[in-house]
């Protein structure tokens, strides 16, 4: 159908006159900076990059919203294929689409359905780009459903801050990160300003602990049906499953599933417990969180208006950090998280480790396991002597891992450590290395 | 070796696609969803990302009404329209692509508008769940609002417009048994023992336990066994106040067993038993709430067309005044406790016996009630589920919309004027809803259409109009009003996403008759992010 409209400027379309309202006249709530123009939809349109990190519930609801809203160059991200059970929410699949990759189904649907949106698809973990990938980019929403992988993005978004000469932060580094996430009726939508205010690692206490099930429990007092499943999947499975004892257990394959339900149902049935489901197992296995489409919906909304006032600045961003329960009535909370001046990831200072001056390595590994300001998963821990690199402990290569696990009992003097020397230490939660001095503190009595 | 082919069945493709909504609301309540029809009137974008969320997951059918014409503004902010929806009608358009969701739902495109259908057909209305409108001028509201109350049908009046946002829910009354509370109380007995419970907890003796089996006494026993022991020189009285509590404490303290170096050992039902003394020694009591609904007339005066609910409730109360001695069935659950499985799979069994005891009581009284009306029978299923979750049992009695648009409505008025005095300014958006509501009325466009500073002034007389007619005082909101001027009456996509999805909820809880839903007026700003519950 030949449109009259390809001579008019895209942004001056009459599609876009709902938008072009709120970009083009001034109101009382403004942001200061706004300057009511046709050029900020131009802007939107034909230059402003958006990144959006995961095409999954959260995804398909903010590639449909952004491109509504305007944005054109946008990219999306995400390493997984469709499943039957993503069909209730991720709205731009089919039953057809079902194994193809989510970005690229994605992006083709709202390529089609909007023309105009240039929407670029990207099949591939996160970890697979690098900072020439990300600094491309004005603004970046992510709807994704690991904690790890929220680490990690941020960590490269901090990475890419410059600083001056004098320390200050230079802010045309900063990348902002807007990031949603979701748990069955509840949600949260958030906006980060690197560097500037609190990232996703200053505020790591407000995820709660996964819950797990003490080993004790699961083996020897069984009560809940949970604990029957666990037993199968922790202890029987690889003694007894009949695929082989190093195949892994795969909670996405319905005959494993179906075999640990069968067997956590005999465990339950010797201990007189009861409800053990299909669904259950499966629950348990894949550590599934329930979800629907109406909170993706509302959350991702939200990010995409966070998303279109950092591109066009008509209005104030929310300050900073909202939280949206719909179980009961619908209620909202939105409240300024801080930011942590001592933040691992994004204070722009020394990273410095306290330690009594005769632990093991073993204490270090655990303190960055366990102390709040680090909470690594497997952190692989290097140092330099001498001009060279020496590896401490790599977990993560098994061959390497064997060799320096007898590290882990030494103390830290044997390995060559001292007061201020500095480890670099890798883990699945950052991008890239972090360099942490030490500090050894000797037990002196002191009279006051 | 076990054969890789288990006899267990896979789930069905139905219950894998639905995996993750039915772990929220039950199988059953995916059997409602599927069993509601909902109505959407005016297929803007904002309606149609409200029936989004509702099709995915699969409700039985949708009907569209709306005799508009699809525009270039429309096909901008409307993710269910395509550039050849252009000139076509926007039911028939925007059914089609949502219908695209999920194959398994029913739909209908209806291009008539409202008026005429109130007029010449009113009962076409009668065959929803639920009724969702959005884009209604201010006449067809009131009309709508008020056939839709008549016929007991619940409507949801829903607003878009620049950042600002609403949806008002209209329901005569909705009662919910599975409300799913954030934090569900525990009744255990403790002060009133069951017969069952009591024999157990007399015979059990921690004294003389084992070492290695005193770490898997249940808290329960300890905690009784404490009182117990405190009894003995209190009168038999039940531990109330903070000092007595703690005196509790004091004696679990001492149960607990010393090693040979005279150190107390770690045991974590100890420590379990210790936690709860605070909320386990309340004494079991029949909630005022849920009391008042027992009592309340829809409970007493029984008809042939009472709905279950209220029978259920009056089955309640007559167990309560007899067996139940007060109270209300026993829920049947325990909380997980550090525990020998043998010790733990006893008290589950004996709790849950006991109220399937009682659950069979309050039936077979149901049961005589529904002789005695000749109404439809209730199943047993329902009345279990009724008395597990009798100590949580909400009922929303609505309102009307109409009552917000009559002169001189005297607790409408006071309860907005309230609200105007605040800081927090969602009570103004409210206002400013409603005075561009009349706005259009009057002058067929919204505010700030083509000219927003020249409207600013009319507006405002609009504004002050809504207020006196409404009794209340005027304000000077200027700001407000020439913002919304500033909207001139435009839809962004993603306010009405977020809306969308909040609606959707709503629909969603009152089809289930699981989880509360909003009472029953919700507004929304995008620029501030900040959301108000009202109840008018």
């Amino acid at each position: 159908m030949a449109e009259v409209e390809t001579q008019t400027p895209d942004y001056q379309l009459r599609r876009w006159l709902n938008i072009r309202k709120l970009l083009e006249r001034s109101g009382p709530f403004c942001h200061p900076d706004f300057e009511p123009s046709a050029e900020i939809l131009d802007f939107i349109m034909n230059s402003c990059k958006v990144l959006i990190v995961g095409a999954g519930g959260l995804g398909c609801e903010l590639l449909k919203d952004l491109a509504l809203m305007g944005f054109k160059k946008l990219h999306v991200v995400d390493m997984d294929t469709i499943e039957l059970s993503n069909l209730n929410r991720q709205f731009l699949f089919r039953r057809n689409d079902i194994g193809l990759s989510k970005a690229k189904c994605a992006v083709d649907f709202v390529n089609k359905r909007i023309p105009g949106c240039e929407a670029v698809a990207h099949h591939c973990p996160i970890q697979d780009l690098d900072e020439g990938f990300y600094r491309q980019f004005h603004i970046v929403v992510c709807g994704l459903d690991s904690i790890v992988a929220r680490r990690w993005l941020n960590g490269m978004l901090v990475s890419l801050l410059q600083y001056n000469d004098d320390r200050s932060l230079d802010q045309s580094s900063v990348i902002p990160l807007v990031d949603g996430g979701t748990e069955g009726f509840k949600g949260n939508a958030r906006v980060i300003l690197p560097g500037m205010s609190a990232c996703i690692e200053c505020t790591l206490d407000l995820y709660p602990p996964q819950k797990t099930f003490p080993l004790c429990t699961i083996a020897n007092t069984p009560r809940l049906p949970e604990h029957c499943v666990e037993y199968v999947k922790v202890l029987q499975w690889e003694k007894e499953n009949p695929w082989g004892n190093v195949t892994p257990l795969d909670g996405d394959d319905p005959q494993h599933v179906a075999w640990v339900y069968e067997k956590a149902q005999e465990r339950a049935m010797k201990y007189g417990i009861t409800s053990v489901t299909y669904r259950l197992t499966q629950g348990v296995l894949k550590n599934i969180i329930p979800a629907v489409a109406s909170t993706n919906a509302a959350i991702a909304a939200t990010c995409a208006t966070e998303v279109f006032k950092l591109a066009s600045s008509c209005c104030v961003n929310m300050n900073n950090y909202m939280v949206l329960n719909m179980a009961d009535g619908v209620y909202t909370y939105t409240f300024n998280a801080e930011k942590r001046t001592d933040c691992v990831t994004c204070s722009n200072t020394t990273k410095v480790m306290e330690v009594d001056h005769d632990v093991t390595l073993q204490t270090i590994y655990n303190k960055l396991c366990e102390d709040n300001a680090f909470l690594m998963k497997n952190p692989g821990i290097t140092t330099v002597i001498n001009g060279r690199n020496k590896t401490l402990y790599m977990p993560t290569v098994k061959s390497i891992e064997e060799k320096t696990r007898d590290n882990l009992k030494k103390k830290i003097t044997e390995l060559g450590l001292f007061n201020g020397a500095e480890i670099l230490v890798a883990d699945v939660t950052t991008p890239n290395t972090v360099t942490i001095k030490l500090k050894l503190l000797e037990r002196i009595d002191v009279d006051l | 070796m076990a054969s890789p082919s288990p006899k267990s069945p896979e789930q069905s493709e139905k219950n894998k696609q639905y995996d993750r909504q039915l772990r929220l609301w039950g199988d059953h309540g995916q059997t409602a969803l599927e069993n509601g029809h909902i109505c959407l009137i005016n297929a803007t974008a904002l309606g149609t990302e409200i029936l989004k969320s509702i099709v995915l997951p699969g409700v039985g059918a949708i009907t569209i009404v709306d005799h508009n014409i699809v525009s270039e503004e429309d096909i901008g902010s409307n993710f269910f329209l395509e550039c050849s929806s252009k000139g076509q009608n926007r039911a028939a358009e925007t059914l089609r692509l949502l219908l695209e969701l999920n194959p398994a739902v029913q739909g209908h495109a209806v291009q008539e508008p409202t008026e005429q259908i109130l007029q010449e057909n009113p009962d076409f209305f009668k065959s929803f769940s639920v009724v969702v409108a959005t884009s209604l001028g201010e006449k067809i509201i009131q009309d709508l609002a008020q056939h839709l109350w008549d016929i007991n049908v619940p409507f949801m009046l829903c607003r878009s417009v620049g950042f600002l946002g609403s949806f008002r829910i209209q329901i005569k009354e909705h009662a919910i048994v599975e409300t799913h509370p954030e934090n569900e109380q525990i009744g255990l007995r403790l002060d009133i023992p069951f017969p069952a419970l009591s024999e157990y907890l007399s015979n059990f003796n921690i004294d003389t336990v084992d070492l290695k089996d005193h770490g898997q006494i249940p808290w329960i026993v300890i905690l009784y066994k404490a009182v117990q022991k405190w009894q003995l020189v209190n009168q038999n009285r039940w531990p109330m106040s903070r000092k007595e509590k703690n005196e509790i404490k004091e004696i679990i303290q001492s149960f607990i067993r010393k090693d040979e170096n005279g150190i107390p050992i770690e045991e974590e039902n100890f420590e379990e038993a210790l936690r709860a003394v605070n909320t386990a020694l309340i004494p079991t009591f029949l909630p005022v709430k849920i009391q008042e609904l027992l009592y309340c007339s829809s409970a007493t005066n029984l008809t042939k067309d009472s709905l279950p609910f209220w029978i259920m409730c009056s089955a309640l109360r007559n167990f309560i005044e007899s067996e139940g001695k007060s109270k209300l069935p026993l829920r049947g659950v325990i909380p997980d406790m550090t525990s020998s499985t043998e010790h733990y799979v006893k008290l589950q069994t004996m709790y849950r016996n006991q109220a399937a005891m009682e659950a069979e009581i309050v039936y077979r009284k149901v049961q005589e009630i529904v002789a005695q009306l000749h109404c439809e029978s209730i199943s047993e299923a329902e009345v279990k589920l009724f008395c597990r979750h009798s100590h949580d049992l909400h009922l929303i009695k609505g309102s009307n919309i109409a009552m917000e648009y009559q002169l001189g409505s005297n607790n409408v008025a006071s309860y907005i004027a309230r609200y105007l005095e605040e800081p927090d300014v969602m009570m103004v958006h409210y206002i400013l809803l409603r005075a561009a509501e009349m706005f259009r009325s009057e002058h067929c466009r919204a505010p700030g259409e083509w000219e927003p500073e020249a409207d600013i002034a009319k507006l405002k007389i609009c504004v002050s109009k809504l207020l006196s007619d409404i009794s209340c005082s005027p304000f000077s909101k200027d700001d407000h009003i020439h913002e919304m001027c500033r909207y001139g009456g435009t839809e962004i996509h993603s306010v009405s996403a977020f809306l969308g999805g909040c609606i959707a909820h709503e629909a969603i809880k009152i089809v289930t008759k699981q989880y509360n839903p909003v009472n029953n007026t919700f507004i929304y700003d995008g620029a501030s992010t900040n959301t108000a519950t009202f109840t008018f």
